[in-house]
């Protein structure tokens, strides 16, 4: 065996290192998905598979807690909140021809020529380094609570105030005001257009949706 | 673990998420591609944080505040797409364009069309008006029938 297929090294790799990689083609292949499919509804459902891969891809790097933190809020409360979001601003079920924009030709090139640099940039540096995920696992529970509760407890209450803002300010944001004629003609006009009548549960229904969703995450976070 | 397969992971995320971001038209799948940004640079931080075998455990720390800002973010998002929908009728990122720079002495068909109508006699619909012009399609078409009888 010559130098080359000695153990740390590309020709050798380890299981977890296989099944990183091919998770993360998956992981990619699903986010690609995700920015290019002209239903939007599916592009939701393929955002779940793609966070879920960054989840596995935690899990492979013994980062367990942020993997069931990922699975909680992201696949847990963002999607199903921008599924919300999509219904209630009446996205088509079907295709819808104008999912994309003018300057997509643009981005694409953006994106590769910033792929292109990053990756290049990125291989050249960590050419050889390794991380040895035999040692103590590094995200326990454990370790992660005593870490955030001894070192990073300011962070975390502020962070808890932040939360508390948010959740103001969705509710103020969501909430349809008796002061105006817009939330006047709302409240009153019961009995307009199917269309008028059409329009108004949505509004109902995206107050409680950003409520209970900050209250999740509000939970979560104490 | 050869450390340039997370990089390199976090890297492609990370930019197949700038190529929604700038390709895509609805709001909603906009902040998609946001959430898919985020997510590679949460990557990039456990990776590090790994590697480093950090005793105070930034990365991760830092990786769950990400978290829960995201979360906040999302939810404030939504009900700023869902309140710009409801005024509008759409929530077509290229047709918010009230504050663009107003059309020059040479403006073309669009700027005149939408100094036209954009003045009306009663002021309550005039911000639904003005985008109107430019390319009024299916999105405001089902939301104008609802607004004319109340205005």
């Amino acid at each position: 065996m010559n130098q080359a297929a000695a153990y740390p090294g590309f020709l050798s790799p380890t299981g977890v290192e296989i099944v990183f990689v091919l998770v993360g083609i998956a992981t990619l292949a699903a986010a690609v998905i995700t920015v290019t499919t002209r239903k939007l509804v599916h592009a939701a459902l393929w955002l779940v598979v793609a966070l879920g891969g960054v989840a596995v891809e935690y899990l492979l790097l013994t980062a367990e807690f942020i993997a069931w933190v990922q699975v909680l809020i992201y696949v847990g409360s963002v999607v199903v909140l921008l599924l919300f979001g999509l219904m209630l601003t009446r996205a088509p079920i079907g295709e819808s021809p104008d999912a994309d924009s003018g300057n997509r030709w643009v981005a694409l090139a953006v994106a590769i020529a910033a792929a292109g640099t990053l990756v290049t940039l990125v291989v050249d540096a960590f050419r050889s380094t390794w991380i040895d995920l035999d040692g103590a696992v590094q995200g326990s529970t454990r370790v992660t609570g005593e870490s955030l509760f001894r070192h990073w407890v300011l962070p975390f209450e502020a962070l808890s105030v932040l939360l508390l803002a948010a959740l103001v300010g969705a509710i103020v944001l969501s909430r349809r005001n008796g002061r105006g004629p817009a939330g006047a003609e709302g409240s009153s006009r019961t009995g307009g257009t199917a269309v008028r009548s059409g329009g108004d549960p949505e509004s109902r229904t995206g107050e409680p949706s950003a409520r209970e969703h900050s209250a999740a995450d509000e939970g979560e976070a104490r | 673990m050869h450390l340039v397969y997370p990089a390199v992971l976090a890297v492609l995320l990370f930019c197949v998420g700038v190529y929604g971001l700038l390709a895509r038209r609805n709001a909603i799948l906009m902040l998609m591609s946001v959430e898919l940004m985020l997510n590679a640079v949460n990557l990039n931080l456990v990776t590090f944080d790994v590697w480093l075998r950090d005793t105070l455990h930034a990365g991760q720390a830092f990786t769950l505040f990400i978290i829960a800002v995201a979360a906040a973010e999302i939810g404030i998002g939504l009900a700023i797409v869902l309140l710009v929908y409801r005024n509008r009728g759409s929530s077509d990122i290229d047709r918010l364009r009230d504050l663009r720079e107003p059309p020059g002495p040479g403006a073309d068909t669009v700027g005149a069309g939408r100094s036209a109508t954009g003045h009306p006699a009663t002021g309550g619909g005039d911000t639904e008006d003005a985008v109107e012009p430019t390319d009024g399609e299916h999105s405001s078409q089902h939301r104008n029938p609802a607004r004319r009888p109340t205005a």
